[in-house]
């Protein structure tokens, strides 16, 4: 993990997620803007996944437990493609809500993925 | 031309006949998440450290298969599944409150030595749920706000030609 990418990323979850909650509450279906910001978010999860595999060759290791980072990591992964397909079928305001209910548990995640790589220690 | 299938967006009056609709689809996606990471952390703290607190560890799974169960029940339709459905998230309820207040008064009664909501030890009702920022104790609330308002149609009763 990288310190700078993952708050930047963290950042991302949270402002994508207040604006598609917001979106849904006042009423506009899920649209480019809504499903352009979850996918920023489902791209930032990629690349972080990148960053995971690449670091052990770096020397890049997590303070805490590595499985318990990739079950949070793969976990983050899925939500928001599960979102956006759910918003593809089910096209109504409350699609919308979900997606950012999507981005602010990632952003959640993506905190607790830190920790777990930053401060958790022996 | 009988325009019985025009589909007029805001305009839906049709009776519900499941509870998976509106608002009720966003209750349905909150409690799935929340079972994921139940599931998850809980599958987690078992394989790697059950013997540190197993009480509050097994109560925890119990907990994330509760939650899952009462995701389903909420999705499916009928009777029954309702009835489901209020008992799981009343089990939550009743769970949230009684490991809640164990976790700060007695936390030795769950075998735990580390009560951090954040901690190691953290299960899904420590503190309330605190480490899941509150949302244990607040789902159930809504989760049964909302089974109240959207009971299953009463079935019609059942008119049989008598006076063939």
């Amino acid at each position: 993990m990288i310190e700078w990418f993952t708050t930047v990323q963290i950042a991302v979850a949270c402002v994508s997620g207040v604006l598609c909650l917001v979106l849904g509450l006042v009423g506009r279906l899920p649209g480019d803007v809504s499903m352009g910001a979850v996918a920023v978010v489902e791209v930032l999860l990629i690349a972080q996944l990148v960053v995971a595999i690449v670091s052990a060759p770096f020397g890049n290791h997590p303070t805490g437990s590595l499985a318990e980072f990739y079950i949070y990591l793969i976990s983050a992964v899925i939500l928001p493609v599960a979102g956006g397909f759910w918003a593809l079928i089910e096209h109504t305001r409350w699609s919308t809500v979900i997606l950012g209910v999507v981005c602010l548990a990632v952003a959640i995640m993506l905190y607790r993925m830190s920790q777990i790589w930053f401060v958790q220690g022996a | 031309m009988h325009p019985q299938n025009t589909i007029a967006p805001e305009q839906v009056t049709t009776p519900m006949t499941s509870r998976v609709s509106g608002v009720g689809r966003l209750l349905i996606v909150v409690y799935g998440i929340l079972a994921l990471a139940a599931t998850g952390r809980s599958v987690f703290q078992i394989i790697d450290r059950f013997g540190e607190a197993p009480v509050a560890f097994t109560l925890s799974a119990v907990a994330a298969v509760v939650y899952i169960v009462a995701t389903i029940a909420l999705t499916a339709p009928g009777a029954g599944w309702y009835r489901v459905a209020w008992v799981t998230i009343s089990f939550e309820l009743a769970g949230v409150l009684i490991v809640g207040t164990l976790s700060l008064l007695a936390p030795a009664v769950l075998g735990l030595t580390n009560i951090d909501p954040f901690g190691r030890q953290a299960t899904v009702w420590s503190v309330y749920g605190m480490g899941y920022l509150l949302v244990p104790l607040v789902l159930p609330v809504l989760g049964m706000l909302w089974l109240a308002r959207h009971r299953p149609s009463t079935v019609a009763p059942h008119t049989p030609a008598a006076h063939a």
